[in-house]
């Protein structure tokens, strides 16, 4: 059996050999005679090819299948929407039972109302009403439509006029709200790669218009000009490209966190020297600031032309509500179709824009009330200065007197808790309204928090002295307790 | 979904081309002149980039004057449109002092509750007086009256949710909210035409998110199925939390919201649902509660509901109803709640005695006629208007009916033609739209007559023969779907 299969192969072996050595036999090649090697490696060749021909190896897809997908989607629990509620969630503000003047009820006793910005005490003010109630009456309440779409009504328009003339701008375009007009604004000038240099101790407003920008954002310390130098220094020369993109210093004039007062002059230097566009937050300075009210451009002698866009809330000074951007003629007309918190959304009520029309009308007509509320927060700052464990954190001429602890206890929570605790004890005992600084998750400031007072022209010294004496017993008898 | 017949859409493309070539000549013309005349700010880059605003330069100039008509009155039924003239091209528009008055098709006047009120508008004079324009003040702080805190009440018992937080503006509502419900590791499924502040809440969120066919139920659960499965992008974690956003009525659709398909969607996965009224409420459903009330749908289904009081009310803000601990979460850390300035107070009592009417507290049945009259007259102006062969988006009870126009000369034309015949009518391009999906939207309101809808009627008819806008023969045909380019 074994010899006959060794037979066989032998055979085979043998008409192979013939059979290769067949075509090629007396092949010469150069002079060199190739006998069965042309064949093989021709095989090989088309072997190669083969193998090439074929797909690389991979793992065999297994996609989910149906049931599978069942299954995950059963496992998978969500998270709840929200967090469980703690006892510090539960805080209830106060409840006015009065306009927020200078004096309001609150469960039924008269207080002292320092936590309104109604800076230039035009809540109540006889003017103001009568305007708003002919517009109410004419008008109704609401605009019922965006500004593209029938939403414009007449005084809209009158109200951007009035005040870029009061501002001194060519034009300015109204938001009806003032929180939007800051997140709708600045998506509208800075896109994905642009560069944004901002303080640390911007409000919300600003910090979720950066976010939505996509921009570059770098922070410096807060009010600090040489870190801003050093910024724009170290942004300018890292960036060869920097001459293209656009790029711009976002400050606040009061920063409404602070109190501080941002140093106009100096940004200007700067911003000049580097190139850099300046936004201009002014929502606590429009009224207050400058000889006649028209902001920190004016408190520092600045033309306005040379801050290329200036936003501000009305609900503050003017006491009404929405905001504005004003600034040359491009950047206001830029917004129009391209803001989406101005394209998509239901215009100012027009009775709002009737009163900040007036609410201007009359800060032109009684410069006096500008000297009265400087003269308040003088009284208010003096007063102040000695609380213990308390100090002033904001600038001498700002309308928002701010007080941050001494010594932090180093968590925000505890701190919040000691101010608050303050708070309360000065509107139940002394009946005095102060605001203690809240912080949503969401806010990105590292900045102390504080007591804030929004000083008012329309509170008398006696008000004034109130407060302080409060403040101060609040004060000692809370912090000298937890010492 | 809108199907747009082949050669309307190549007409179409073919508009905006002409356009774009123009415009870039233009544009190329006073590039050379700028560079003559050159004044430019050495060292900035400009601060709107050449593409940026090439739309508007060349294109919504040539038409601005059929947008932003400033009225002269409350935007009623009837109103005053101030008329404007232009000296240089359109680029300016001059105002006069002259008047007209004009057929208001435009204004989100649902109820008819825009112009003075005998019942409304007293008692905002009244506030007015009690608590003045503003409280200067946030929520937190010193902004809360008691107006606002009955304005939550009355809103979350007319909504039918345990608890409301109101802010003054319906966009911020939107863009303030998302932010705070979710975040990073989180998933919020979006309708494909959800309204911008959705948009911009969501992206300012920080959440991944996904979006969906337009009212397709079945393409949610598809995305829903496939999010789940697979978890987050690259870390492959499952998700957080999802959240899917839909909206009551598509403002630039007219459509309505396909609620409980996608409820029992959302149920059926533990996502869990945002649901945006801006339009709806007060608009439709039987007591005005909505479309949950329309469409039977029990609102403890819905996680958040949101809605603006700036249409059916008349007013201005918004609110998120919810349950009891979302709205204190809300309260605790909303950045609009602490940082902005709370709703004014006249709008805050025109709110709650909108609502009084509404539900026919005021002792009057005022507010179930006008409930009635804006589902008469929507049904009454959609099928007259579908019967003459105009293309109307939208589903039945819904006051918003736009008419496809397509092609861009078609905007000024059908615009400014109804204008001339005392209708105004607002006329939606890009952005609101797709660029070839331009239209013009009919909002009804519950103040407009009978006479008023058939003038309407009538003018809109001539002018859609004039324009050319009748793409369906006058008695509608069904079959007419072949053959047509299919369109998101």
């Amino acid at each position: 059996m074994a010899s006959a299969v060794l037979n066989l192969l032998n055979s085979i072996l043998d008409w192979l050999t013939v059979a290769l050595d067949a075509p090629s036999a007396r092949a010469v090649i150069f002079g060199v005679p190739i006998g069965g090697h042309l064949v093989v490696e021709v095989l090989l060749l088309v072997v190669i090819l083969f193998l090439l021909s074929q797909k690389s190896y991979k793992p065999p897809k297994r996609p989910l299948t149906e049931k599978e997908i069942d299954e995950l989607c059963q496992d998978w629990v969500p998270e709840p929407l929200i967090p469980s509620i703690t006892k510090e969630m539960q805080s209830e503000p106060p409840v006015l039972e009065s306009a927020a003047g200078p004096h309001t009820i609150i469960n039924g006793k008269e207080v002292v109302n320092f936590a309104s910005a109604n800076y230039l005490g035009f809540i109540g003010h006889e003017k103001l009403l009568d305007s708003c109630t002919a517009s109410l009456e004419k008008y109704g309440v609401g605009s019922c439509g965006p500004r593209g779409f029938y939403g414009t009504i007449d005084v809209h328009l009158d109200c951007e006029a009035r005040i870029a003339k009061f501002l001194g701008t060519p034009d300015s375009i109204l938001y009806s709200y003032g929180l939007s007009t800051l997140f709708s604004a600045i998506p509208c000038f800075c896109k994905k790669g642009d560069i944004v240099i901002v303080d640390e101790g911007v409000h919300w407003g600003i910090q979720n218009g950066l976010y939505l920008s996509r921009s570059t954002i770098v922070y410096f310390k807060h009010n600090d000009m040489e870190s801003l130098r050093g910024t724009l220094e170290k942004i300018t020369a890292e960036n060869k490209r920097a001459k293209k993109l656009r790029r711009y210093i976002v400050v606040e004039a009061v920063y409404q966190n602070s109190g501080q007062i941002a140093l106009l002059d100096e940004i200007i230097r700067l911003k000049e020297k580097y190139r850099f566009r300046v936004l201009l937050d002014e929502s606590n300075s429009i009224g207050v600031l400058g000889s006649s009210g028209r902001g920190l451009t004016e408190h520092y002698g600045v033309p306005v032309e040379k801050v290329d866009i200036i936003t501000a809330a009305m609900g503050h000074a003017l006491a009404t509500e929405g905001g504005f951007c004003t600034g040359s003629a491009r950047v206001v007309d830029h917004q129009r179709l391209s803001s989406s918190g101005y394209v998509f959304s239901a215009s100012l009520s027009p009775y709002l824009a009737s009163g900040a029309i007036t609410a201007i009308d009359v800060l032109e007509e009684n410069p006096n009330l500008i000297s009265k509320l400087k003269g308040n927060i003088t009284v208010l700052w003096e007063g102040l200065s000695d609380v213990q464990g308390l100090a002033i954190a904001s600038n001498q001429q700002s309308p928002i007197v701010f007080l941050k602890l001494e010594k932090s206890t180093g968590s925000l929570k505890s701190d919040m808790r000691i101010l608050q605790d303050i708070a309360d004890r000065m509107l139940k005992e002394h009946s005095v309204l102060v605001v203690a600084s809240k912080r949503s998750t969401l806010d990105k400031c590292r900045l102390p928090v504080g007591i804030s007072l929004f000083v008012s022209a329309a509170h008398s010294e006696s008000d004034l002295l109130k407060a302080c004496e409060s403040l101060k017993r609040v004060a000692s008898a809370v912090l000298g307790k937890c010492k | 979904m809108i199907a747009i017949p082949y050669l309307t859409a190549l007409t179409t493309y073919f508009s905006y081309g002409l356009l774009f070539v123009f415009g870039q000549i233009r544009d190329l013309f006073s590039k050379i002149f700028d560079w003559w005349s050159s004044n430019n700010l050495q060292g900035y880059a400009p601060i709107c980039l050449g593409l940026e605003d090439f739309y508007i330069r060349r294109l919504y100039l040539r038409i601005q004057d059929c947008f932003g008509r400033p009225i002269s009155s409350a935007p009623d039924a009837w109103f005053d449109i101030v008329e404007r003239y232009s000296n240089d091209n359109n680029k300016t528009l001059i105002r006069t002092s002259k008047l007209t008055r004009c057929l208001n098709l435009g204004s989100y006047n649902y109820l008819g509750f825009a112009a003075a009120d005998e019942y409304c508008t007293p008692r905002a004079i009244q506030s007015l007086k009690k608590y003045s324009a503003s409280t200067c003040s946030s929520r937190v702080y010193g902004g809360t009256t008691v107006l606002h805190n009955d304005l939550e009440e009355s809103v979350a018992k007319f909504v039918g949710k345990p608890a409301a937080i109101v802010f003054g503006m319906g966009y911020v509502t939107n863009s303030a909210i998302l932010p705070v419900l979710m975040g990073k590791g989180d998933l919020i499924i979006s309708d494909s035409l959800n309204h911008n502040s959705i948009v911009n809440g969501a992206r300012g969120s920080g959440a991944t998110i996904r979006v969906f066919q337009h009212n397709t139920s079945s393409h949610l659960e598809e995305v829903l199925r496939e999010q789940i499965a697979e978890g987050q992008p690259r870390t492959h974690r499952p998700w957080k939390k999802i959240m899917v956003i839909v909206e009551g009525i598509y403002s630039m659709e007219g459509e309505i919201g396909k609620l409980p398909e996608i409820l029992a969607i959302c149920k059926k996965y533990k996502a869990y649902t945002y649901l945006d009224e801006a339009h709806s409420i007060g608009a439709v459903g039987k007591t005005g509660r909505g479309v949950c009330e329309l469409l039977g749908v029990d609102t403890a289904d819905v996680d958040v509901m949101m809605g603006t009081f700036t249409k059916s009310f008349g007013s201005c803000g918004g609110y998120i109803a919810g349950s009891k601990e979302l709205i204190q979460y809300l309260k605790y850390t909303c950045p609009a709640h602490l940082y902005a300035t709370s709703i004014s107070p006249p709008a805050a009592e025109q709110i709650i005695s909108a609502i009084r009417v509404i539900l026919g507290e005021d002792g009057s049945s005022r507010g179930a006629q006008k409930l009635a009259r804006i589902r008469e007259n929507s049904n009454f102006f959609r099928s007259a208007l579908q019967k003459m062969g105009f293309e109307v988006l939208g589903d039945n009870d819904s006051p918003v009916m736009p008419i496809m126009l397509y092609n861009p000369a078609k905007i000024p034309a059908f615009s400014r033609e109804c204008l001339k015949q005392n209708v105004a009518i607002v006329t939606v391009a890009f952005p609101a739209t797709p660029l070839l999906l331009a239209r013009a939207r009919i909002c009804i309101s519950a103040s407009h007559s009978k006479e008023d809808l058939i003038k309407a009627l009538e003018v809109i008819s001539r002018v859609g023969d004039l324009v050319g806008i009748k793409y369906f023969p006058a008695e509608p045909n069904k079959q007419q779907q072949d053959g047509r380019v299919k369109l998101e």
